[in-house]
């Protein structure tokens, strides 16, 4: 993809509307499309994991310190990992 | 020098599909159609075809195998009709989207219900706005050449579109016909081989038919039907060609004895050879009568329709489909849009007939143009008048 999506015209759209970049559903940020995100609260989090294994978007990942944080640019905000965390570390909290 | 034989015309395009050596062909079989891909069958399984024939289970899989064949790279052909073709309406719409150059004839019948195995354009006017390239052939030769023509135009890396070719149900499918067959050489001259520009290829991944969130879908239909418009030039230039080495010239309007008529009547598929009689007939007795039959059906020929018609102070229009609880036939409500800003245009008279098979003679021809002179000056309660109908 030579421009970003929103950027380009009808003539930039290949023909067929086919891909040639591989993997490029990775540029796409499906982070907007929330209206909550999830708060980690430390103090209660036991570093189990379980919230990294059940998101649906795979989006979470173990930091050097061991926390599990959700990367913002693909989260949607769908509530698993705060409905499934064992301690309640996680709320979810309105997006402005 | 190309041999004129007796010949079923279904036969005759499997023996064209033949010629235009194609790779793949999947297909389900439904009358009228049935004799196409029988013989395609035959000839594949007697080792006169190298083409590998998938009979799959319905025309939905017929369209979508043939789909992927054409995605690699294959020449791909298939036929249907009728319940067939309204079976394959969403693959139809992936098929054009895709850039995927099938090529398929249509032997059209009327849709159930009631059943009806017998010609009407309703199951062509149910996918119009599909994307395909469509054209009405008339005769058993006009389909045969359409149908080499087709391979050529879908395929050509300017347009990489599928392409329909209508022939009536029975009324062509089922004649027997003295057709000009061509040399295989010429053939093989006149349609060079298929590739694609993005072909599914392990070595070089490409995604088809992914999805497209707001923000891109309007510029990826944007592109398509600048495509298809494009694709008319594309097409021009290609009967031009044949009609060059074949001596059989193709537009996208015929005109009959139209150039100083006062009135036209205008038609689609094999209606426009039985009406050249009635226009005769009318011509002999000083009737200022003309035909106008409409050949490329989409892209839609606007510039010509305009011109065949602007010196016209009657247009009647046969449409052989019905659009239920419309402002007229589908194809008369086009050529009306199409007219409708003009300066100097005809008034358009709407008829419907010849629905589910039934006959219009030549006498009937006649009497649809006397009603529409009628209609024309006394007006009509009616948005369109259904030729034949008992009352
Ligand atoms: S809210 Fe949903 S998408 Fe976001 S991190 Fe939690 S589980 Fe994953
Ligand atoms: S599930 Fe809860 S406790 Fe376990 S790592 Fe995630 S946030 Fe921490």
């Amino acid at each position: 993809m030579t421009k970003p999506g929103d950027k380009m015209t009808w003539k930039d759209v290949e023909i067929g509307s086919i891909v040639t970049e591989p993997g490029s559903a990775s540029q796409y940020q499906t982070g907007d499309w929330r209206s909550q995100r999830p708060s980690l609260n430390r103090k209660k989090c036991i570093r189990c994991g379980i919230c990294y294994i059940f998101c649906p978007e795979g989006c979470i990942t173990q930091n050097a310190e061991g926390y599990f944080e959700s990367n913002l640019f693909y989260c949607k905000g769908c509530g698993t990992c705060a409905c499934e965390c064992p301690t309640q570390a996680i709320t979810m909290e309105q997006e402005e | 020098m190309a041999k004129r034989v007796g010949i079923e015309v279904s036969q005759a395009i499997a023996e064209a599909v033949k010629m235009a050596n194609v790779d793949v062909v999947a297909a389900y079989p439904i009358t009228p159609q049935t004799h196409i891909v029988e013989h395609l069958a035959q000839l594949v399984a007697d080792g006169e075809l190298d083409a590998a024939y998938i009979p799959v289970e319905s025309e939905h899989s017929a369209m979508s195998a043939c789909l992927g064949a054409s995605a690699v790279g294959a020449r791909t052909f298939t036929a249907t009709a009728g319940q067939g073709l309204e079976l394959m309406h969403e693959v139809l719409y992936v098929a054009s989207s895709m850039r995927l150059p099938v090529v398929m004839t249509v032997a059209n019948r009327a849709l159930s219900a009631p059943l009806s195995v017998w010609c009407d354009h309703s199951d062509a006017m149910a996918i119009r706005d599909t994307g395909w390239i469509q054209i009405f052939a008339e005769n058993g030769q006009e389909v045969i050449d359409e149908v080499l023509c087709a391979f050529r135009i879908a395929e050509d890396q300017r347009v990489l579109l599928p392409v329909i070719v209508y022939l009536d149900g029975f009324l062509l499918s089922h004649m027997i016909e003295p057709i000009y067959m061509p040399e295989q050489d010429e053939v093989d001259k006149f349609i060079p081989p298929y590739q694609h520009l993005l072909p599914l290829n392990p070595d070089k991944p490409v995604t088809m038919g992914a999805f497209a969130p707001p923000f891109i879908y309007s510029e990826t239909k944007k592109a398509q039907e600048v495509n298809l418009t494009a694709a008319k030039e594309v097409i021009l230039q290609c009967w031009d060609e044949f009609g060059n080495i074949f001596q059989r010239h193709y537009s996208p309007v015929d005109c009959y004895r139209a150039e100083d008529a006062t009135v036209l009547l205008l038609t689609m598929g094999s209606f426009g050879e039985t009406a050249t009689v009635a226009i005769d007939k009318m011509r002999n007795e000083c009737r200022n009568v003309g035909l106008v039959n409409l050949r490329l059906w989409r892209p839609f020929p606007f510039a010509e329709i305009r011109q065949a018609v602007s010196k016209a102070e009657v247009l009647i229009i046969l449409d052989r489909a019905l659009s239920f609880g419309g402002p007229a036939g589908p194809v008369c409500s086009e050529i009306k849009a199409a007219l409708y800003n003009e300066d100097k245009k005809p008034k358009v008279i709407s008829f419907v007939g010849g629905l589910g098979g039934r006959d219009i003679t030549p006498d009937g021809f006649e009497q649809i143009i006397n009603r529409g002179i009628e209609i024309s000056q006394t007006g009509s309660k009616q948005e369109y008048e259904m030729y034949g109908v008992r009352e």
